[in-house]
């Protein structure tokens, strides 16, 4: 589904917590570099990413091109469960979106 | 061609389902979910008082409780891992600023109660630099700062 490769996430219950580190794949392009053809390559960057557990908003962020290349994320929040659906999306500066899903073991 | 089509519909659609659920109130938005929008000023200001303008808040106070997770030499500037993490009560929201960057702010996280005020990813830095942890706690804003020296710049052309 959607753009790019899928990501690569993992949700992991850790006591009372769920711990979720999310690897995407995403050029994140500053808009500060030089081609080949010497021309500055356009910005191009996740801006908005948000995480739920079983629907329930866990994280948003908001992200600049400073943001490193197949962006890595990690958190960890309370009341999840083994079994619950994490879902991880992304919105980038062309509007481009990607959404992908893991279960909480 | 067209199945990519599709599925970039089904993707947008499932985002759409979801902001439809958070406006029925199906989903209680955090109280941080205002503050949510993707905000230009605050991505492009060049420092700290051009962020707390975009931001509309008080110049940021230096706490002890929040901890600015990052090496103290970074051999790759492109890939520096960094975190911040805040034992302030009534923490909302987690910023990583690079002040030597063209632009200081790297990411703004929303973080709703229950989950952890401790993020960690990972930022390019063009040359070495303080990095700093804005938190957002209880209405005012706090900081912590660490130096990271980078050996090879990250943004290189």
């Amino acid at each position: 589904m959607a753009i790019g490769k899928p990501m690569k996430i993992r949700a992991q219950l850790k006591g009372d917590e769920v711990e979720v580190k999310a690897l995407m794949s995403h050029e994140m392009e500053t808009g500060q570099r030089k081609g080949s053809d010497g021309n500055l390559v356009p910005a191009w960057f996740i801006q908005e990413v948000t995480a739920t557990n079983n629907g329930k908003t866990v994280l948003q962020a908001n992200w600049s091109q400073s943001v490193s290349k197949n962006p890595f994320l990690s958190f960890s929040f309370k009341g999840g469960k083994a079994g619950d659906k994490v879902v991880v999306s992304w919105k980038d500066n062309k509007g481009d979106t990607r959404m992908d899903e893991v279960t909480v073991a | 061609m067209n199945n990519e089509r599709r599925s970039v519909l089904k993707a947008s659609g499932s985002l759409a389902v979801l902001g439809l659920a958070v406006a029925a109130g199906l989903i209680k938005p955090s109280p941080a979910y205002a503050s949510t929008v993707w905000n230009e000023s605050a991505f492009k200001a060049k420092s700290m008082d051009e962020l707390m303008k975009a931001f509309g808040g008080n110049m940021p106070i230096e706490s002890k409780d929040i901890t600015v997770i990052a090496p103290d030499i970074a051999e790759n500037g492109a890939v520096v891992p960094v975190g911040a993490e805040s034992k302030l009560g009534k923490t909302t929201e987690v910023s990583l600023l690079v002040s030597n960057n063209p632009s200081i702010l790297s990411a703004q996280f929303m973080i709703p109660d229950g989950t952890d005020a401790k993020v960690n990813t990972r930022v390019k830095m063009g040359k070495s630099s303080d990095v700093y942890a804005l938190v957002k706690a209880d209405g005012k804003f706090y900081f912590a700062k660490k130096e990271v020296k980078v050996t090879l710049g990250g943004c290189g052309g």
